[in-house]
């Protein structure tokens, strides 16, 4: 009885408490709720970046199981893509609002093929070979490839954190509604990630190629003795995968004006967390993970102190893990059995 | 009375060869200077060496990949920083601090110094135990979860002690010195034996860190053939059937993460006393990579594989990427082909190289575990059977 409920609702009450410890820390000091409601609306903005991440890992985890540990270095090299095309652009803070926004859309043209060819072409190199060895296997492989893809990074940029000109005043406030402030940055992100969500989740419900990929998931054998071309599939959900995450990469450079090469792994972790958080395959649930992940950040970031956030989201994995590895909104899959 | 003449020359010869190596590796300080770059480089990759068989355990014999290995080693090094420096100097009124069985100039200092022998056995129990305790939640999970668990508790210990100075304890005592290293650590001083000194001399250290790779050895060899040895085994190979024939699951599991654990922390805390300072900077996800590479290049559950390979790979990362790619002939060469970067900068970039080639080309690793292979090979190249491993 017990367990079943903690296990039911224990996550939800885990994931609550978080933001509503410091919310009536807030009431008490301040004696209103502004200082947690604008971490939370800088929260859910940064979490619509950390769902396109998700998307990918879900995607790809819910047609060949695998956790591909590259995905968050996907992103970073999205993101290094965007800043190099900045600057051979020439885009600057002060550039004309019309041909800003062109060369953003160039940028983010370019960002999304080069991560979605490059996704490609890891799953063709390293995963498909071993697609029948152990689980293992492509894992290891998966890992090897995130510290190729770093050390690229490292090798393109250096090892230090870049500084990326703020081309959109990101920090600027829009509007504010009860002391929540509205920047332009949050606005973009949320612009940005709402279409392509609805994109997705609309060629993946509607189209061929999304109901192939959606047999493929379920059963790849019967898939392919009705004419789907299992491979092709697969190739397809990592170049969506890809897409998604050099889009995320161009906004979250726009949103963070910095770039570094280790910022793939801990935006991988913090996406994977979401993924696994919305139970993992599940479309709609990456979105909600990230979201919510994007909030824990958030607030961690901002009350304890931004060195301790991976601790913190480590530890909301570890204990999804444990309580609830379908997720919120997932059903029991082979692994968490 | 031939044939017995004859199997007792088998058995002779077969003790031969071990026994020249053996002796050549023991002998073989004693022909190099006191102070010696490539001795510093072996001491190392002894001290590799135990870190790949803890590790080979866990992923090699039964089978759960471990992502966070990195934490034994933390724990290891932070109790030789914790029990044999001054870090905690107000401990035992001011000037006197708490001496357990040091002699010499650690007896006069202020802190927390215990002889390295206890703490090695020290880091041992606390290891054994961090690892059953970060074992405890992977119980129901099975695969890749399993991976992404052990990596989230490497990084959570790591960040604890990389931020360890936010955290006091008991009054005032930090946790850890944060970004900055604890040092000087005492040198290790083994009874009847003069403390060593890593300025002077680094024999005393090559036998120790060879006496341990001798130990460690010896265990993981009587614990392969061992009831418990075969029982990951069959772990690894088949979970349900293994578990169907009687092999108790949680306890098996626990017991894999506890011994490898183990041997992370014993190496972790000889490798804090050699360096003489223990950094929380060094905990990284990069370093379980590091040792992880290892146990894949010398072959997944092969001892003599995982031993290869973490020498392969210790003087890859010391000698060959340092003093060859970067510098000298090779590196002048490499230069003038258009290489003109640091090797060392991106050296985790190679050892990841490393696993996605040995992966796809021979995933057995270098001197494959008999058994290891055919697990690898099959299923792969029968089209029939494309997906079935999955489950």
């Amino acid at each position: 009885m017990i367990a079943e409920f903690i296990s039911k609702y224990g996550l939800i009450a885990l994931l609550i408490a978080f933001p509503a410890y410091y919310g009536v820390q807030d009431l008490i000091n301040d004696g209103n709720l502004t200082r947690i409601g604008n971490n939370l609306v800088d929260g859910l903005s940064n979490g619509a970046i950390w769902a396109l991440v998700a998307l990918g890992y879900t995607l790809v985890y819910g047609i060949i199981e695998l956790i591909n540990f590259a995905h968050g270095e996907i992103f970073m090299l999205g993101a290094f893509v965007s800043f190099a095309l900045w600057g051979e652009l020439g885009l600057h803070p002060d550039t004309a609002t019309v041909s800003l926004i062109l060369g953003l859309l160039v940028s983010l043209i370019v960002a999304m093929l080069v991560s979605g060819s490059l996704n490609v072409m890891i799953e063709r190199v390293g995963y498909r070979p071993l697609r029948g060895a152990p689980k293992l296997a492509p894992l290891i492989t998966a890992v090897g490839f995130s510290f190729i893809l770093q050390n690229v990074g490292i090798l393109w940029l250096g090892a230090s954190q870049r500084a990326v000109p703020d081309l959109i005043h990101s920090q600027r406030e829009l509007f504010s509604v009860f002391g929540l402030s509205v920047s332009r940055g949050d606005l973009l992100a949320v612009a940005v990630t709402i279409p392509l969500v609805l994109l997705l989740t609309s060629f993946v419900a509607q189209s061929r190629l999304g109901k192939a990929m959606r047999a493929t998931a379920q059963d790849p054998e019967a898939a392919k003795l009705m004419g789907i071309n299992v491979d092709t599939t697969i190739s397809l959900t990592f170049l969506l995968g890809g897409l998604l995450a050099g889009a995320a990469g161009l906004i979250n450079t726009l949103y963070q004006t910095s770039v570094w090469y280790f910022q793939g792994f801990t935006a991988g972790l913090i996406a994977f967390t979401a993924a696994v958080m919305g139970g993992i395959g599940n479309l709609r649930g990456a979105v909600l993970g990230g979201l919510i992940i994007g909030c824990i950040q958030q607030v961690s970031d901002n009350r304890i102190g931004n060195e301790w956030t991976p601790a913190v989201i480590f530890a909301y994995l570890v204990l999804i893990m444990v309580f609830r590895p379908q997720g919120l909104i997932g059903e029991e899959t082979r692994e968490a059995g | 009375m031939s044939t017995l003449r004859e199997l007792r020359t088998r058995e002779w010869t077969k003790y031969l060869l071990p026994a020249v190596v053996l002796l050549a590796a023991v002998l073989f300080p004693l022909f190099r200077p006191p102070l010696d770059g490539f001795m510093d480089d072996c001491i190392l990759a002894l001290a590799y060496v135990v870190m790949a068989l803890g590790l080979n355990l866990v992923v090699g014999f039964a089978g759960l990949l471990d992502l966070g290995y990195v934490a034994f080693y933390a724990l290891g090094a932070m109790a030789v920083g914790w029990w044999a420096s001054d870090f905690y100097t107000g401990v035992g009124g001011a000037e006197e601090g708490i001496h357990i069985g040091v002699s010499g100039f650690a007896a006069t200092l202020p802190g927390i110094h215990v002889n390295f022998l206890l703490i090695v056995i020290g880091a041992t129990i606390v290891c054994a135990v961090a690892g059953a305790i970060i074992g405890l939640p992977t119980l129901r999970l099975r695969g890749d979860y399993i991976a992404i668990v052990t990596l989230a508790f490497g990084e959570i210990i790591g960040r604890i002690f990389q931020n360890g100075d936010e955290i006091t304890l008991f009054g005032d005592y930090k946790l850890s010195n944060g970004r900055q290293s604890i040092a000087p650590v005492d040198a290790i001083d083994i009874p009847f034996l003069d403390p060593f000194d890593s300025a002077l001399n680094l024999r005393p250290y090559y036998w120790t860190a060879f006496a341990m790779v001798l130990v460690v050895l010896f265990v993981n060899i009587r614990l392969r053939d061992s009831k418990l040895g075969r029982a990951w085994i069959a772990l690894r190979e088949d979970e349900v059937a293994a578990a169907s024939m009687g092999v108790p699951l949680v306890k098996t599991k626990l017991l894999a993460y506890a011994t490898g654990g183990a041997f992370g922390g014993i190496s972790g805390a000889f490798l804090g006393a050699y360096f003489s300072s223990v950094n929380a900077n060094q905990f990284q996800f990069g370093f379980s990579i590091f040792i992880l590479a290892m146990v894949i290049l010398g072959g997944l559950g092969s001892i003599w594989g995982v031993v290869l390979g973490a020498v392969a790979l210790a003087f890859v990362n010391n000698r060959l990427i340092p003093d060859v790619l970067d510098q000298g002939f090779v590196g002048d060469k490499l230069k003038d082909l258009g290489l003109d970067f640091s090797f060392t900068e991106i050296s985790f970039g190679i050892f990841g190289f490393i696993l996605v080639i040995m992966m796809v080309l021979r995933p057995e690793g270098i001197l494959p575990e008999r058994r290891r292979q055919m697990e690898l090979k099959e299923g792969i190249g029968e089209s029939e059977a494309v997906f079935e491993a999955r489950v």
